[in-house]
């Protein structure tokens, strides 16, 4: 089973995101005045600078926009993985996140941008947040 | 050039010979490399009323620094943006003498980065506990993969190649074997050939993070130097002739829902700096650009004007940016970070080559280099960074 860093707390921007990933759920802001998507999470809206944002679930289908993969960290919580695949997703509900792409055989090959992943949420060893990850849809 | 100013000037350098040196520490680096850089001048330490320092490890930032130094400036600085953070200090020395507030300005940077140990581009990356950290660390996106990251969305886009970006590395690593102390550098850090490379040689380097081989990234070694920024006044009475800076411009970027990765801060940065310069990156003679990574490099080319967004592969093909070639600036003539020295923050170097070409020093001389460029890239290139451009002019 993986054994990924885990989010710190207190933390207080980030908290109701994770708290949702313990529901499985993706979770994300948008403004309650102007509309605007706000993610990574925060309690203003980086358009119009609004207090009032309201939480939503998203659907977990995104795109790729971009990845590359790692051949090479030093973190011993990665040392297990192998060549692993980073990328940022590209939401459908219109947020970008950083994030991994698993489920296929050869990350190098089998990762593309454009190619459309959806959202899983993948329990680890220690630490009591399930990390959202997205395989290939 | 009707309102180009001329009110701030770098008249002392030094750059640390050494890339590892067990003998010293990164604050002895800064002393040794201000007091050199005075003597370069012909000036005084007492003669120092304004300091900046980035507060890397080591320092303390501009209290610390005075303290050690035992100088008691009156312009204090601690701006800590990265890599790029010198470009920014320079900005804000040359802002401050021309509003009056100092005459003598000092810049220094020291760092052990080899001997440390530290794995700045496959360590990784420290805890959560921010608004940002707790969204990042459970992934493992290790320093260099960010990068790569940008390289893969630009191949995507504008059909950019490995081959094309290894012309970066390929025309650095000629000047490097131009210059002395960088050769000595890669002999230091057990470099696999000190010698002249191929396109081939950089493509059949291992693979570090997707698309990025290992000869399209920076080193990690110590390192440091430091420069003196004058006013005019001062720079009449110096020993060699002043490098005036003319121009300057600081952007931030970051991660955003809809941003475009293949666009860097330097593209807010740069127009900013040529707009106050009154140039055009056309009459650009040198381009110290920072070179983390190969894919910096090319972005950069692209933000700083010297071709189109997309079209940065062609741009860079025939070994348009060796010092010797035509059609294109000449690309840190120094050996870069890729070839000759990389402790961290590699800011302070594409100043201090930048005034080598424009005194005539350098080791790779463009002849009558009139005009360079340096540009800073703090923080990560697909993440949260910093853009810092400075315009330099010879006398």
């Amino acid at each position: 089973m993986p054994n990924r860093p885990m989010p710190e707390f207190p933390e207080l921007d980030t908290q109701p995101f994770w708290d949702a990933a313990k529901r499985r759920e993706l979770a994300y802001q948008t403004c309650s005045d102007c509309n605007e998507v706000v993610f990574y999470p925060r309690a203003h809206c980086t358009k119009c600078g609004s207090l009032d944002t309201t939480w939503h679930t998203s659907s977990g289908a995104g795109t790729v926009y971009t990845y590359s993969v790692v051949r090479q960290n030093r973190s011993p919580h990665f040392a297990d993985l192998g060549a692993y695949a980073v990328a940022y997703v590209d939401l459908d509900e219109g947020f970008r996140m950083l994030t991994n792409v698993v489920g296929v055989d050869n990350p190098t090959t089998d990762v593309q941008v454009g190619m459309r992943v959806q959202v899983e949420f993948e329990d680890q060893e220690g630490g009591e947040y399930p990390i959202p990850v997205f395989r290939p849809a | 050039m009707a309102n180009q100013r001329r009110e701030a000037a770098i008249v002392g350098i030094h750059e640390w010979p050494k890339r590892v040196d067990k003998d010293v520490s990164s604050l002895q680096i800064k002393a040794a490399s201000i007091h050199r850089a005075l003597d370069d001048a012909g000036l005084q330490w007492s003669d120092v009323d304004a300091l900046y320092d980035a507060n890397d490890g080591e320092g303390g930032g501009g209290l610390g620094l005075s303290a050690y130094l035992n100088i008691r400036p009156t312009v204090i600085d601690t701006t800590q943006v990265g890599g790029s953070s010198y470009e920014f200090q320079a900005a804000h020395a040359m802002r401050d003498i021309a509003a009056g507030k100092a005459n003598v300005a000092v810049l220094s940077y020291g760092s052990k980065a080899a001997t440390q140990r530290i794995p700045i581009g496959t360590g990784g990356r420290g805890g959560g506990g921010s608004w940002q950290t707790n969204m990042e660390v459970p992934y493992g996106s290790t320093l260099i993969s960010n990068y790569a990251m940008v390289a893969h969305r630009h191949m995507h886009e504008y059909g950019t190649t490995s081959e094309q970006l290894a012309e970066i590395s390929v025309a650095t690593r000629h000047h490097a074997m131009r210059n002395p102390e960088a050769v000595q550098a890669m002999k230091d850090l057990q470099f696999q050939g000190v010698q002249e490379i191929s396109v081939a040689d950089v493509l059949d380097s291992r693979m570090i993070a997707d698309p990025l081989h290992l000869l399209e990234c920076c080193m990690v070694s110590d390192g440091g130097g430091a420069l003196v920024i004058t006013s005019a006044d001062v720079a009449r009475g110096t020993k060699k002739p002043p490098v005036w800076l003319i121009g300057s411009g600081e952007a931030t970027k970051y991660r955003t829902n809809d941003g475009d990765i293949t666009v860097s801060a330097g593209a807010q940065s740069a127009p900013i700096a040529f707009g106050q310069a009154e140039v055009t990156p056309a009459e650009i003679d040198i381009a110290m650009i920072y070179d983390s990574f190969t894919i910096t490099v090319a972005v950069c080319l692209e933000d700083l004007g010297f071709c189109k967004k997309g079209e940065v592969g062609d741009y860079v093909s025939g070994g348009r940016l060796r010092f010797d070639a035509e059609g294109g600036p000449a690309l840190n003539t120094d050996g870069g970070g890729l070839s000759s020295n990389h402790p961290g923050m590699r800011g302070l170097f594409l100043l201090l080559e930048s005034v080598r070409q424009l005194r005539g020093e350098s080791t790779s001389q463009v002849p009558d280099a009139k005009l360079a460029v340096a540009h800073g890239n703090g923080g990560l290139l697909g993440g949260s960074h910093t853009g810092g451009t400075v315009i330099l002019a010879a006398e």
